[in-house]
């Protein structure tokens, strides 16, 4: 075994951290250490930035303008860039919908679609969750009903994370209700601005706006909005989920994270030291960073052995767990390390061009709500109760 | 032994559930706690002719109660409707101006016309009840204070705040740190307000030559301190072990009625674990707080074990049983519209007063060690 690079890895390494230094504006690289709030002008930046490049949709096939990365290289990808403070890629349509559609869309869609993806014209969002339908997703109830070459399309999705930003969404919808509950469902393509098509904003307990609900209220789309096969949606959602799982455990966004609360953790002071270096706190320090160092070599197993496409489902369950505890982990030594100033909060600290003066360190301002705000990660994108689920079901013979 | 209240405190509890419920409604509470003044001085009044801030008192003060059980009742009523009005550092200040003899104050604020902030925690102290910089001057006419306090919560709605600072000694020391009153609108006195994440407000406080009356004897403070958080903790045990008790409640609820795959999700034995795993935790929390009330009036040392060990325990498991709660919600949980949520952080930022779980962890073995050389 060696873990170390090899030559043309180092070199690819350093490339990256090249093109981070002269490109990431060092503007978005605060507001991402800082935890402060970022805009869609903010994230469209940044999608532009790499874009220019060739290095958006990185997990896309060549031909349709991916860069041809190896699992190592993805690797070093996310790392260099989360440890750099890079805003994360918004992955709907990137790396969601965009394989759907490489491997299930017709050449009509992938023609308009992908570069419109890449170029950042549409902003997707991803139409999956309704009240009824969370980790039960197949139950979902949302209706497609077919009228000469439209759906007529009813019902609710919720938790649509940016969906207040998005041209389109791509929906999971019920064109057969008599059939298996996996067997009735389509994957469908809609128009935001399509009447009859409803979005309303849901506050999360931070108090920010990040997800919505969408109504649809006799929504039409024309057919060539299908992706794939009538009632075979199930599948192309399967996909979806399972495909590419580079980014899930979060490595080199948890790495920067951790980076920075050791900062914290040294600028803090208990009894005339650095918090760093009491005995309780360090011991919480530690165990964290032993954590993540296990996670990264798990990570890089797992993406070594599903030779950069689809990781076997059980292994992402695996990543997608310990990669968010981790995260969440760091995210509550933050919230702890900043003593009593996790209790203020003013908001407009958040946003850029506040000049007030911080309460306590600048660095506490939006700390506790990233706290709270990251609870998130152990409920979306199938709960880690569920994940657990796949595990057993899918490894361990139980 | 016996482990029921007696008649009257129940019955203090009994008024005080129902006047929450029927005018401190969650939508109520949630106005209150964003508004610009982020408390109620109608409502704190209120209260306060029902005797709730009575009950925080002895007799000798002026109030009909006073001991660990009497502030448990009291803020147990409080925790479970999220109460945000500023009962804390009235209790906290209060017993000071009481031991110090200050009774005519005392009433006041028993009355509801004086309301009190304990301005203790400095930038700097991270919890250590002795780091206190904030320097106290004589002057001919009394005293003036300099220095700097910090997230002293509901510090804009105070009349009276209570301040600690130097009369001699080094920070850290426990000799040389006195308490002072200082008048809402003293010159020299800054309060710069904000909004806490938990709702209601808190504040930053600073001093330059503010004039100041010292409040019971020089430089010998620190005991004081000491005891008066000690109640502080106790009252912040009752008001987690409440909030604990409907995170509970309400997620038991919620995995009764909440169906996926075509069953409640309580049918799931990995939840049905993680939530068994909770309640008999939260009975941990609740052993911890009786502890420390019934420790309160007694010896120090035990009582500071005691109030350091609840202090531990309820952060400890006050984390366990906020994430628990959110997370058993699912994507419902992570709402501000949902009550929960708010009682989830409330719960969790109460792990960042008066001293946290490894704050108070660390606390105890050195009380152990002092424990072990008096004993
Ligand atoms: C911030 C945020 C952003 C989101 N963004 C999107 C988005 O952009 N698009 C989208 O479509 N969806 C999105 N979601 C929805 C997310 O995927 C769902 O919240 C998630 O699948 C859980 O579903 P639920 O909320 O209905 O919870 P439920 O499914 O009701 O789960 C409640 C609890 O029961 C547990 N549970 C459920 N089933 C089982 C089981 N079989 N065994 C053990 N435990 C179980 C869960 O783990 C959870 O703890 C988002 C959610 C959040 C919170």
């Amino acid at each position: 075994m060696d873990l170390a690079y090899g030559p043309d890895e180092i070199a690819f390494r350093d490339e990256v951290r090249a093109f981070l230094k002269e490109r990431l504006p060092q503007r978005l690289a605060d507001k991402v250490r800082l935890n402060h709030r970022l805009d869609k002008a903010d994230l469209e930046e940044w999608h532009a930035i790499l874009n220019a490049r060739g290095w958006l949709g990185n997990h896309w096939p060549v031909e349709w303008g991916g860069p041809g990365w190896t699992p190592v290289q993805h690797n070093i990808f996310d790392t260099e860039t989360g440890l750099a403070y890079a805003p994360r890629i918004i992955p709907f349509g990137l790396s969601m919908l965009a394989p759907v559609l490489i491997k299930f869309g017709s050449d009509e869609q992938k023609r308009h679609f992908l570069p419109r993806i890449l170029d950042g014209t549409d902003w997707w969002c991803q139409g999956y969750s309704e009240p009824g339908a969370g980790s039960d997703l197949a139950s979902l109830r949302t209706s497609a009903v077919r009228d000469g070459d439209h759906y007529v399309v009813n019902g609710q999705k919720t938790w649509t994370t940016l969906g207040q930003y998005a041209d389109w969404i791509f929906c999971l919808v019920r064109t057969d209700p008599t059939v298996k509950k996996q067997e009735g469902i389509s994957f469908l393509l809609i128009d935001m601005t399509t009447p009859g098509v409803e979005v309303r904003p849901i506050i999360l307990l931070d108090g920010e706006h990040e997800v919505n609900e969408v109504f649809f209220t006799d929504v039409r789309v024309p057919v060539g909005n299908l992706v794939g096969e009538e009632n075979k949606g199930w599948t192309y959602a399967k996909y979806l989920l399972s495909y590419e799982r580079t980014g899930i455990a979060g490595v080199g966004a948890s790495l920067a994270a951790f980076a920075w609360l050791q900062h914290i953790a040294a600028t803090e002071q208990k009894r005339g030291r650095p918090l760093a270096e009491d005995p309780y706190f360090a011991a919480r320090l530690a165990k964290i960073e032993i954590e993540l160092e296990n996670m990264r070599t798990t990570n890089a197993r797992v993406l070594m052995a599903s030779g950069g496409g689809a990781a076997p489902l059980a292994e992402s369950a695996m990543l997608k767990i310990r990669g968010t505890e981790i995260r969440q982990e760091i995210t509550n030594l933050a919230r702890r390390a900043i003593g009593p100033f996790a209790q203020p909060f003013v908001s407009e600290a958040l946003d850029e061009g506040f000049n007030g003066e911080p309460i306590g360190p600048d660095y506490a301002a939006g700390i506790a709500s990233d706290y709270f705000n990251n609870r998130k990660l152990s409920i979306f994108g199938g709960s880690n109760e569920v994940q657990r689920e796949i595990i057993t079901k899918a490894t361990l013979g139980l | 032994m016996d482990f029921h209240h007696d008649d009257d405190r129940r019955m203090l509890a009994d008024t005080l559930g129902r006047y929450l419920a029927d005018r401190y409604a969650f939508d109520v509470r949630t106005r209150i706690a964003t508004s610009e003044a982020g408390w109620s001085a109608e409502q704190w009044r209120a209260m306060a002719e029902l005797g709730i801030v009575g009950a925080l008192f002895g007799e000798a003060a002026g109030g009909f109660g006073g001991g660990g059980f009497d502030i448990a009742i009291v803020f147990e009523q409080l925790g479970a409707a999220l109460v945000v009005e500023p009962f804390l550092g009235t209790l906290m200040a209060g017993r000071v101006l009481a031991g110090a003899g200050e009774t005519d104050l005392v009433e006041q604020a028993i009355g509801g016309g004086a309301v009190f902030a304990f301005a203790h925690g400095e930038p700097q102290g991270r919890y250590e009840l002795a780091d206190i910089r904030t320097a106290a001057t004589p002057t001919a006419a009394g005293w003036t204070l300099s220095g700097a306090k910090s997230v002293v919560p509901q510090l804009e709605a105070a009349s009276h705040i209570l301040v600690s600072a130097r009369t001699s000694g080094e920070p850290g020391e426990e000799a040389g740190i006195s308490l002072f009153v200082v008048e809402k609108g003293a010159p020299g006195l800054d309060v710069r307000g904000y909004p806490m994440i938990d709702g209601g407000r808190g504040g930053e406080l600073s001093l330059d030559d503010t004039p100041a009356r010292i409040v019971g004897a020089e430089g010998t403070a620190y005991a004081v301190i000491e005891a008066a958080v000690a109640a502080g903790i106790v009252a912040l045990a009752w008001e987690a072990v409440a909030i604990m008790d409907v995170l509970k409640a309400q997620t038991i609820d919620y995995l009764r009625t909440r169906q996926q795959f075509g069953i409640p999700i309580g049918k799931f034995q990995a939840l049905q674990h993680r939530m068994a795993t909770v309640a008999l935790e939260i009975e941990q929390a609740r052993s911890s707080a009786i502890n420390a009330a019934a420790a309160l009036d007694g010896d120090r040392l035990a009582r500071e074990r005691a109030v350091s060990a609840a202090k531990y325990t309820i952060g400890r498991i006050g984390t366990l049983a906020a994430e628990e709660a959110i997370q058993l919600h699912g994507g419902i949980g992570m709402t501000w519209e949902l009550p929960l949520s708010h009682y989830a952080k409330r719960l969790t930022l109460i792990g960042h007063q008066l001293g946290d779980e490894d704050h108070h962890l660390e606390r105890f073995i050195e009380l152990g060690r002092e424990l072990g050389r008096t004993g």
